[in-house]
């Protein structure tokens, strides 16, 4: 029971990072824009979380400062790729490998120092109820903001008016400008927004789940894992949160494994989840293989897993807004 | 849309070597460095000595190799992200094919590099594969191969092929020098490595202008569905194309091996594939700017390593510099797009 509850506590600390990403790239990908830079995203904003917090010794200092970069980041993407009709992917893989380089440079003077950390918080109350109890109680904070912002993203698309347009422009820009929304502006935003959780998420490895900065910090890679979780979870928060807990346990049992086979060396384990991530992907993209269609066509009873299993993304993803040119 | 006139063009290419410099000063200001003296430091670092340019011009060969590969993928809208992987693919097996001999000569070389080229190939093909049949977008499956070879070579180097006595990150028992490339002279680069990247640029040149081969890879990139209906077999193709692109990549790998470091360790690759990959988007692509653009970065990359010597700054400044010019390029060419669209409008 022990070892039960320790294992579901280190799943959570290990997902919460990967919960914020995914959501931020979850909501900046249902507006309609693919934002390629979070692997270099997550580790400035790691950098720049670090060494605020360490700088003026308040974590929750450094936690803006990281989110602040990461909007930063996916601002300059926005600009570029929407207004300067450059394309997305482009621009955002060289921001992945600039923002790597950068974090490296700036946080030179930052290198294995000892630094404050977000540390735990303790809800009273909740420690007696069984099972879940003793998981809650004492867990750290960025647990917590990342669990919050599951709901908060979920309510926010689905429950609210904004969610409805968010939505409107991913899926057809041309139909939610007729409407007046002004498509370019909304995506800014959202890319804003998607990369203030990216650079939250930062902010969680360097001050949470790996404290500190070095070369390498340990999250570095991260970022493609989320990318493919966005489309694991099939834009629903929901779901892309639970495919971020999948990959979390991966990672944890990656240790145990690492216990029982000690003549694998360590940086091998540390590879592992791209394999599984090619392969997730592999699996996500097989509903729409022809030869499973047509099994599914032969099988009703299928098509409902079917269509659960592969959904499709937001139709106008990746693709330009102009709106002289739309209508 | 008429073309530019060539003022017209060196005055954007100015605006954005302007641009570059000045988005460089302002992201590096946090580090508290003089900006002008780090340039100087990391450009007398490049082009300081002979010895220097020799490492440059040993550091511009895989650069350039995997560079031009890629235009063969992107020319059908194909992004080989995976070049980085196919590189250390490439080691892998030239490495694994230097396994049997103690020592030798040319022979042994050439089978070593061809090795090297069927290794990066294969791993490309693998890439290709996954994105043609599996409908793995090439980004994520380049990425994760990538990360899987380094996690093979971390495994071979830790466990079949360790040093006898203490395995480390320090790679593989070195290679006899009968097996290394020659070099050119007292430099540090190999005379058959500068030839077969000459041989590269214009096999690609002649390839891509003066193949039916290459017209037809250029109008399954410009119009796939088109290429379908005249039968030009875009699947395959395409994978082709990557298996192009991978065996060049190979071949850098091999050059790593045989004429750089002499044995096979984690930090073979030196980044090069990711480094291609910005020089071919800065370039848009253009094979005839790719060797000068390669060249330029090399000169960067072998200048930073004075900087932690010199300055204490961390070498990847030359990423940030490299990083920061690709995306003055995409600023300046936005910025032309609209006012051309400007223009147009009144």
């Amino acid at each position: 029971m022990e070892t039960f509850g320790l294992t579901i506590a280190a799943i959570l600390v290990a997902g919460a990072p990967l919960v914020l990403a995914t959501l931020g790239e979850t909501l900046t990908e249902k507006a309609g824009i693919i934002n390629l830079s979070l692997d270099g995203s997550i580790l400035l904003s790691a950098m720049v979380a670090f060494a605020i917090a360490t700088t003026f010794d308040n974590p929750w200092l450094g936690v803006l400062g990281g989110m602040a970069v990461g909007a930063t980041i996916a601002g300059v993407l926005g600009l570029i790729g929407i207004y300067l009709g450059q394309s997305q992917l482009a621009v955002g893989f060289v921001l992945t490998l600039l923002c790597r380089d950068l974090a490296y440079f700036l946080g030179h003077s930052f290198s294995r120092q000892p630094g404050p950390n977000l540390g735990l918080w303790h809800i009273p109350g909740i420690g007696e109820i069984t099972l879940f109890g003793p998981i809650f109680a004492s867990q750290s904070p960025v647990v917590y903001m990342g669990l919050a912002a599951i709901f908060a993203c979920w309510w926010w698309m689905y429950r609210t008016e904004g969610g409805m347009r968010l939505r409107a422009v991913g899926e057809s820009p041309r139909a939610a400008f007729g409407r007046g929304i002004r498509v370019r502006l909304v995506r800014l935003c959202y890319c804003l927004a998607g990369g203030a959780l990216v650079g939250m998420a930062g902010a969680a490895f360097s001050l949470a789940v790996k404290p500190g900065w070095g070369r390498p910090q340990g999250c570095e890679g991260a970022g493609w894992i989320v990318l493919a979780i966005v489309i694991f979870g099939g834009w629903h928060p929901v779901r892309a949160a639970l495919g971020a807990f999948f990959f979390a346990a991966l990672q944890v049992s990656g240790i145990y494994l690492q216990e029982i086979f000690p003549s694998i060396p360590a940086p091998v384990f540390q590879v592992a989840p791209f394999p599984m991530m090619i392969l997730t992907l592999l699996a996500v993209n097989m509903g729409r293989q022809g030869w499973v269609q047509d099994i599914v066509r032969r099988h009703p009873f299928l098509k409902k897993f079917s269509n659960a299993w592969s959904i499709d993304a937001p139709a106008a993803l990746g693709q330009d807004f102009d709106p002289k040119k739309g209508l | 849309m008429k073309r530019d006139s060539l003022l017209e063009q060196i005055g954007w290419l100015g605006a954005a070597i302007a641009l570059a410099l000045l988005l460089t000063i302002i992201v590096t200001l946090p580090s508290g460095a003089p900006p002008f003296e780090t340039i100087y430091v990391l450009f007398k670092g490049g082009v300081g000595s002979m010895s220097k340019i020799g490492r440059v011009l040993a550091s511009w060969v895989p650069l350039t190799l995997c560079a031009v590969g890629l235009l063969i993928p992107f020319t059908a809208r194909l992004w080989n992200i995976g070049v980085e992987g196919q590189v250390i693919m490439g080691a892998i097996f030239c490495a694994g094919a230097m396994r049997p001999f103690d020592e030798g000569g040319m022979l042994q070389i050439a089978i070593a590099i061809i090795a090297a080229m069927i290794g990066g190939a294969l791993w490309a093909l693998l890439a290709g594969l996954l994105r043609v049949f599996g409908r793995v977008h090439e980004i994520f499956s380049g990425l994760g191969l990538n990360f899987v070879a380094l996690g093979i070579t971390l495994w071979l180097i830790f466990g079949p092929w360790r040093r006898p006595g203490v395995a480390s990150m320090s790679g593989t028992q070195p290679l006899d020098m009968s097996l290394w490339l020659p070099r050119l002279g007292k430099l540090s680069v190999s005379w058959v490595g500068l030839a077969l990247t000459f041989a590269a640029i214009i096999v690609i040149y002649i390839l891509m202008h003066r193949t039916e081969w290459g017209l037809k890879l250029r109008a399954v990139g410009e119009n796939p569905k088109a290429a379908t209906l005249f039968s030009l077999g875009p699947r395959r193709r395409l994978l082709q194309s990557f298996m192009i692109c991978g065996a060049l990549a190979g071949l850098a790998g091999a050059v790593q091996v045989l004429g750089v470091y002499h044995r096979l360790l984690p930090a073979i690759s030196s980044n090069y594939g990711y480094t291609a990959l910005m020089v071919g988007m800065m370039a848009s692509f253009r094979l005839g700017l790719v060797p000068f653009i390669c060249l330029f970065f090399a000169i960067l990359n072998v200048g930073s390593i004075q900087l932690p010597l010199q300055m204490g700054l961390d070498s990847s400044l030359s990423g940030v510099i490299q990083g920061i010019m690709v995306l003055s390029v995409f600023i300046v060419q936005g910025l032309r797009l609209w006012l051309n669209n400007k223009r147009e409008a009144g």
